[in-house]
Order: C-alpha cells, then structure tokens, then sequence
C-alpha cells in the first residue's frame, strides 16, 4: 500500500510497513546503523539510528512506515544523540585504530566520521579483556566487541544449525565466545563471511591479515554513507 | 540443595531423566537448569556439555542461559547457597550488621563459599520483602527481620546439620500449605479495601457467570470497570484484551507476570498467598475472553517457597473443574503451569519474560510485533500484573459499575501498595486511586517524611513537602503500588546511588545506551558522594540521562536515569551542597590518590627490597 511520510519536512511517498531506515535511505536521507544490515531481520541493539517519529525518539530499525507519520533526522538533539551513541561504544571498549586490521573497512569507524566524532565524551574505561585465539581459523579481539549480536544471531554450523558464537554473562561482564570445535569446521568461506559480518575488528580471520593496503579500503574508497544511500541514487 | 549427586562422567547420564521430563524441549532449558542445580548444588559443565549435546545446542548457547541469570551457578555455591537482600530500606534496618556477622559465622566473604564448602553468601537485589528487612533466601526458604543474634542461631544449626526448612518450618508444615508460607513470611496487610483479600469468595459460582457470557461480552465488562495494568505500564486492560480476542491464531497464551522484581513492591507476594484463586481465576477469565487454552504463570525464583503452594491451588482448581479440561463441563479447556524465574529483574518487561518462558535469556524483544500479535512462541499473548488478574475476579463477581465507581473517573477501582521505609507499619494498603500523598503518609503512620520514592527506583522521587497534595492517579502519581519512605535522618544520595547501582546489575546489556550508559551515570553519582563533581557533572547527568530515556531498547534503560533526574529535580540542594570548590590546577574529579596509588605501591616494594 502507498503511503504518505513526512522525513525531515518532505513529504515522500513510500509502502507501508517498510522499515524507516530503508525509507529514509533510498530517499537519500542517512541514517546511521552498526546493528542493522538491510535484508536481515533488524536487531534493535546499537540504537545509533534513533529519529525522531510523531514527536518520540525511536530506532528506525525498528519502525515500520505507516500513513501520515512525520519523522525528523536531521535535528541537533537528534545528531547528537547518534553521536554519544558511538562515543560510549568507543569508551566502553579498547579501540586503538592505527593499529586494527579493521582500520578502513570498520562500521564503527566509519560511523565515527559520519557523526563527526573527535573524542568520547564519556569516561574511557580500558576494560581489561582476554583475546580468544584457540580456533584454528578465527581470532576473536575481543577488546573491539561492540555486542551487535550480528554473529550470534546469523552466525550457524551449516550441518546442526547450533550457534557458534555466543554472548556469556551480561552488562559490563558480558563477553563474546565461540565454540572452537565447530568454528574449526567452518568452511573457508563461512570463515570471511563471519570476519565481514562483524562490523568492527573483533572476529579476525587468521592467516590473511592487513591484506588491502591502507587507504584502499572498503570506506576509503567510499564512505559507509555513500555505500548506504547508493540505492536512492539508481 | 546439594543431594550428593555425582558431579563427572556420570552426569552424562543423570542429564537424561531430565531431558525426558522435559521431552528435551529446548524451550524448556530454564527448569532443566533448575534441575540439575537443585541435584548437584551448581550446574556442572559436565551437564553442560551432556544438555547441549540433548537439546542439540551448543554448550555455550547452554551458557548463554545460564549466565545470564543470577541464580544459576556455574561453579560449587556452597553446600546451602545464602542470598542476602541489599536494598536501600534493609540498609536503613540493621543491614550492615547482619552481613558482617554472616560473614563472620560462615567464615567466608559475600560472593565466595567458605573452605569447607558449606555456604556460599551473595548478594541479591529486592527479594520482596521490604516490609520484614533484613531478609535472606537460603536454597529455597526464607528468613526475615534478621539481627545478628538471629543469624548466629541459623547458621550454628545449619552446621549442626538442621536443613534451612527445619529452621523456617519448626513445625513441619507441608510445603504445599499455606502454614508453610506464612511459616517464614508474614502477610503484613494493614488495610483492605473492597476489591482484594475477600474471604469466601464464590469462585465456581464466579466462574459459572463469566462463561455464560460471551467472550466479547467479557471483554466489554473489562473495559466499561475501566481497570487499567497493574504492573506499572497502565494499559487499559479491556483494550489489551480486545486485541487479543481480534490477534488471528489458533493457538492463544495467558500469561501472569509474577516477577515482581520493583525493589519495594511485594502485594504480588501477598495476593498470591493470601488470593491465588483471584488471580488464577482471572487468568481463566481472560483465557475465555482471548480464546486461550495455555496459561503460564511466570513466578520469580524468589518466590520459590510460593511454588508448591501454588501448584497445590492450581491442582485443587483441576480437581473442581475449574480448570483443566472441559471446564465446568462446558467446551473450554485451559490449564496453567508455573515457570519459575532464575533471578532477573528485566524478566518483568513483558518481552523479556517470554523469552524467559522460550529458555532463553531475558532480553526485552524488539517491538513491535507486541505480545498481544505474537509473544510465547509466537502466538497471541496476554499478559497481566498479578493484581491485574485478582481484580477481574472482582469485577466479574461483582460488575464493572460497581468497581468503575471506585477510585476517580480516569484512574477506576482501588490499588494495593507495598509500603515500606520509615512508617509506624510497613506493609499492604489497599487505598482507592485518587487519595493525596500526605492522607497515605498519615495512613501509614509516617512522621518527619522528607521523601517518597514512588514505583520503586523505576518511579519517581517526591518531596513529601513539596508534593503532599499530588494525588496516586494515573495522570498524576501513577504508582505500580512500591511506597518506600525516607524520613529527614536519611541520606537520599546513597538511596540514589543503590538505585543507579540496580539499574547497572539488573540491565539485560543488549543495547548499548543502558548497558554502557548506566555505568557512567553510576560513576556520577559516586563522584557526587565523594565531593568531587562540579557544575558540569550536573549537567552530564541531565543530558545523559535523557540520552538513556531516549534511545534505550526497554523500560527498564529509559527509567533507569530517573532515581538522578527525579532528585535532581525535587532536591536540587543535596547535590550543590556536594559540589566540589575547585582548588589549584587539578580537576575535581581527578583522584590524585588514585592515579599515584600504583606508584606509591612500587616504591614501597623497592624501599622494602633495599631494607632487605
Ligand atoms: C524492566 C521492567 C520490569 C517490569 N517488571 C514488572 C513486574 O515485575 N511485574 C509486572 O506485572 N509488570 C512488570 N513490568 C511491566 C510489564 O512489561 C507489563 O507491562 C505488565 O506485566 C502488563 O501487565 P498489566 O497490563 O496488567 O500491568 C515491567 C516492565 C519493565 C520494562
Ligand atoms: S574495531 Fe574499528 S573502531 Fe575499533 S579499533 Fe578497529 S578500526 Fe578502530
Ligand atoms: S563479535 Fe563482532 S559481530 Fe559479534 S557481537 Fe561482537 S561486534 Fe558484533
Ligand atoms: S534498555 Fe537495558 S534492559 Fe532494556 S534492552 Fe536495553 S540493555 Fe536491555
């Protein structure tokens, strides 16, 4: 069904029960995401991409579209709301850029730039956390986990359908695991989905590291917002 | 309780009798977890690995479960496993030295088991029981109004060999009778209303009535009593079921939310002691009204010496055919189970607690669908408050006109508070909704109030001067029936920082605002304390604070800021006062000492080393 939304002042036609982040993007308006990946089903964790809708701050990955909603991204409130978002991630765990295999194909860093981040805010806290590195093929640093649950949730062994990675206790003990035995056996492929999966540098794929030059990387050749709004150019 | 189950390769083995109860349902990891823990006193990673194999899991999607509950051990907890409630009203009642004599008697400290492995001591947060502080589980009985004499004698007979339920129980009840319950718990209700704790209620008679209508029928009487949830939200409850009679499904859920996990509220405690045919029967009011045919009624594990008392009800109600099959002989079938929790205030939140139900961990769902579209395994479900459930019965005996008449025109019927704090007698006050904050503080007998935390630490903080004519009301003081109240002699920063610190343990960390963003305004709080904040913390507070109501996944992130926000507002002056004059170059919230204490640490280590 055609409906009729209200994003940032104009008005734009759209199909109800779409999500707003969609909407929004192939309406050439960005949203933030660290969680969200469009296609899969929406996890609600990062909350980088609340908006404001009827006059409610919401993620909108969460939000189907429906008729006559009037939604607002672009606000100072709002862009600054994004913004501490990604600040208390980058406090609450260790992230040291220059040195991260990730640097340049990180969601994390990118976003940073997106929302103009310079530096946290909030207290940096060094947690002190353990690397896991028993499995054969995979690394986890576990220093960089932002705990999208990306993995966890669309992660599987191919032949039993259980969860490789898994999240262990909660709130500030929370800590990433995988299931060695049945991370051994993924195959080489599943191995550099799960490393792409992860939107920042904690599930590492052994054995191929800083393969891309600096500066030629996924959002060095074009940023995570370029990437995102690609749809509504086409 | 440990039985002296053999803990290795044999656990393999003594998995299977409980992956048959349970007909290795994975929904069902929560009891089965319970199992193994009440066999061998912990949950092995022997059982681990042999459930997870069972329920073809992995053994740390087993783990995902059980660490994420408080009551679950994963290693020795002690041959009896001793919780010790830590809230801010126990504080204010002997507290402190009920838990260094607990230490002292089982030679141990808080959150480790004593070298002959005999008690494991933890803390836990409100285990409903404000009204009797200092209050402790041990295994599945409880202790309340502790002293250290008191203690001391239930720890020496524990050594000498007694069992927790023969010192709770003297006389040996049953488990499944009420004496077992009012044995260790006393019921404390001060004042009763019309609507709750008739005696001799009619419940056949009750239940006759409301299946000679029809469920639309039943639904229209729910919503012209204008009742509205119990549990905190205030959901009109004739709209929820409205929905929930439309929701297409075969299949449609009941469900009961007896987790009561607010610190300071317990009238779920004694409704389900005092009332559990009120709230079963409602449960099957609604089961009628939504077309349901399973009813889960989700107890918190704090409750557990409820469980067999309850099990008894909902068996006497099968045996009268008020429940079960075909019931009252008519083409209606609905039972209901008990799930009990594992220790997790965020099980409250409706999503939360059907996960919860499902076996996994309790983690608020992404809404919508909202429940009443598709909650326990994805079926329409109805949840309610408890209270909500003991009400309907009410108005079903006696009509929606006679209870929309009570209470004020928005705000219908009456409301049970859990009164704690500062008052001549805590305990369960049935007021009608629409009475004034000083007409309930003059009820209770409360002298010298300076403040009134209402909701629990998820409500909101009042000035007993300020605030004395606001009304309890939905549109005013809505109130999910926590009152705990502080005179002039306490100290609200430190209740405040005890919340904040509930906030952190309690949040389930899937999102991020509430999972990092707690632990920083706890910090605040402790800056304040220590005298070390200025100006610009306060204003920290305010924005982060409304970063977290704003953007946070649950409840349970937006109202966790509120303890700060709530007093900041009606009692500006006991954070300026704390304020820290800035002196020389450092900032206040600089700890010198600690920054240096390493060190000083290593220096002392090299003078040592030289003397030597
Ligand atoms: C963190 C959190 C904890 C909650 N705890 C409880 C609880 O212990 N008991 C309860 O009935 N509702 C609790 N609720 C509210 C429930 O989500 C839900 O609204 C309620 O059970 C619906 O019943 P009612 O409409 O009868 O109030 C809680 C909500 C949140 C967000
Ligand atoms: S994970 Fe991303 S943000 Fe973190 S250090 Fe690596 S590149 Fe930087
Ligand atoms: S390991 Fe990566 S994908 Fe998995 S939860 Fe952490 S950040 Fe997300
Ligand atoms: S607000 Fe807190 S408790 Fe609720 S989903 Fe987020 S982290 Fe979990």
């Amino acid at each position: 069904m055609n409906i009729r939304i209200t994003l940032d002042g104009k008005e734009i036609e759209t199909t109800a029960g779409t999500l707003l982040v969609d909407v929004a993007a192939d309406n050439g308006v960005y949203i933030p995401t660290l969680c969200y990946q469009r296609g899969k089903p929406c996890l609600g964790t990062c909350r980088a991409c609340s908006v404001r809708v009827n006059g409610n701050v919401m993620a909108s990955c969460t939000v189907p579209v429906a008729e006559g909603m009037t939604v607002e991204v672009d606000a100072a409130d709002l862009n600054d709301m994004r913004k501490a978002l990604v600040e208390l991630l980058f406090a609450e765990g260790n992230h040291n850029c220059p040195s991260c295999e990730k640097s340049g194909r990180c969601e994390l860093q990118a976003v940073g730039y997106e929302v103009g981040m310079l530096v946290s805010r909030f207290p940096y806290r060094f947690p002190p956390r353990t690397r896991e590195h028993v499995a054969k093929y995979i690394w986890l640093e576990r220093d960089r986990c932002i705990f999208c649950q990306r993995c966890v949730e669309f992660v599987r062994d191919h032949e039993t359908g259980r969860k490789i990675f898994t999240i262990d206790d909660r709130g500030t003990h929370a800590s990433i695991e995988i299931d060695v035995a049945l991370a051994d056996r993924m195959p080489p492929e599943q191995v550099r989905e799960a490393a792409e999966l992860c939107p920042v540098g904690c599930i590492i794929a052994k054995g191929v590291g800083y393969d891309k030059p600096i500066g030629q990387r996924k959002f060095e050749v074009k940023s995570i917002r370029e990437r995102t709004l690609e749809r509504s150019r086409k | 309780m440990t039985q002296g189950i053999e803990v290795n390769e044999t656990m393999t083995t003594n998995i299977h009798p409980i992956l048959e109860r349970y007909h290795a349902d994975k929904t069902r990891l929560i009891d089965m977890l319970w199992d193994i823990q009440r066999q061998a006193g912990y949950i092995p990673d022997a059982a681990v690995t042999a459930l997870a194999e069972g329920l073809n899991m992995s053994a740390n999607d087993v783990r995902e479960t059980l660490t994420f509950y408080h009551f679950f051990h994963d290693k020795p907890a002690g041959r009896h496993t001793l919780y010790l409630a830590d809230t801010v009203i126990a504080r204010m009642q002997g507290y402190d030295e009920v838990r260094a004599t607990l230490e002292r008697e089982t030679g141990t400290t808080f959150g480790s088991v004593d070298p002959s492995a005999t008690f494991g001591l933890y803390d836990t947060n409100c285990i409903g029981l404000s009204d009797q502080e200092p209050a402790m589980m041990v295994d599945e009985v409880v202790f309340t109004r502790l002293t250290p004499e008191k203690v001391r004698t239930i720890i020496n007979r524990l050594k000498q060999g007694a069992t927790p339920s023969e010192i709770a129980n003297p006389d040996q009840f049953d488990t499944r009778r009420l004496e077992y319950v009012q044995a260790q718990v006393a019921d404390n209700i001060r004042i009763c209303g019309p609507v709750f704790f008739q005696q001799d209620r009619p419940h056949a008679q009750i239940l006759e009535k409301t299946l000679d209508l029809l469920p639309e029928q039943v639904v229209e009487q729910v919503t012209l009593s204008r009742i509205r949830g119990r549990g905190g939200a205030g959901f009109p409850t004739g709209l929820k079921w409205r929905l929930g009679r439309e929701a297409p499904g075969r299949e449609k859920v009941v469900i009961c939310n007896a987790d009561e996990g607010e610190p300071g509220t317990f009238k779920d405690r004694v409704l389900l002691t005092r009332s559990p045919r009120d709230v079963l029967l409602g449960m099957t009011v609604a089961a009628h009204a939504i077309g349901a045919r399973t009813g889960i009624l989700y107890l918190r594990a704090e409750y557990w010496y409820l469980k067999d008392y309850l099990e008894q009800q909902i068996t006497d109600l099968r045996a009268e055919r008020l429940l079960g099959r075909s019931i009252l002989g008519r083409e209606f079938d609905f039972d209901i189970r008990i799930q009990m929790g594992a220790g997790a205030y965020v099980c409250g939140d409706e999503t939360a607690l059907i996960e919860s139900c499902e076996g996994k961990r309790g983690t608020p769902r992404v809404k919508p669908p909202y429940p009443i579209q598709q909650g326990y395994l994805g079926m329409p479900t109805c949840i309610n408050n408890v209270e909500t459930f003991a009400a309907v019965t009410a108005i079903m005996e006696q009509g929606a006109d006679w209870f929309s008449s009570l209470g004020t025109p928005e705000s219908s019927g009456t409301r049970l508070l859990s009164v704690s704090g500062d008052c001549a007698a805590p305990g369960i006050y049935e007021i009608e909704w629409g009475v004034s904050l000083n007409e309930v503080l003059d009820t209770v007998g409360a002298r010298n109030t300076r403040a009134v935390q209402i909701s629990g630490p998820s409500g909101e903080c009042v000035s007993a001067a300020a605030d004395g004519e606001r009304r309890l009301c939905y549109s005013d003081l809505s109130c999910n029936g926590s009152f705990m109240i502080f005179d002039h002699s306490r100290d609200l920063l430190r209740v405040v920082e005890h919340f904040m610190r509930f906030f952190v343990d309690e949040s389930c960390g899937i999102c991020v605002p509430c999972r990092a963003g707690g632990v920083d305004l706890h910090h605040k709080i402790r800056l304040i304390i220590a005298g070390r904040a200025t100006r610009q913390d306060l204003d920290d507070i305010v924005n982060w604070g409304n970063l977290m109501r704003g953007t946070s996944r649950c409840g349970l992130g937006t109202t966790a800021p509120k303890p700060l926000l709530t007093t900041l507002e009606k009692f500006p002056q006991i954070y300026r006062e704390k304020l820290a004059r800035p002196q020389g170059p450092l900032l206040p919230s600089f700890d010198l000492e600690n920054a240096t204490r390493e060190y000083e640490h290593a220096c002392q280590a090299l003078a040592q080393e030289k003397s030597k």
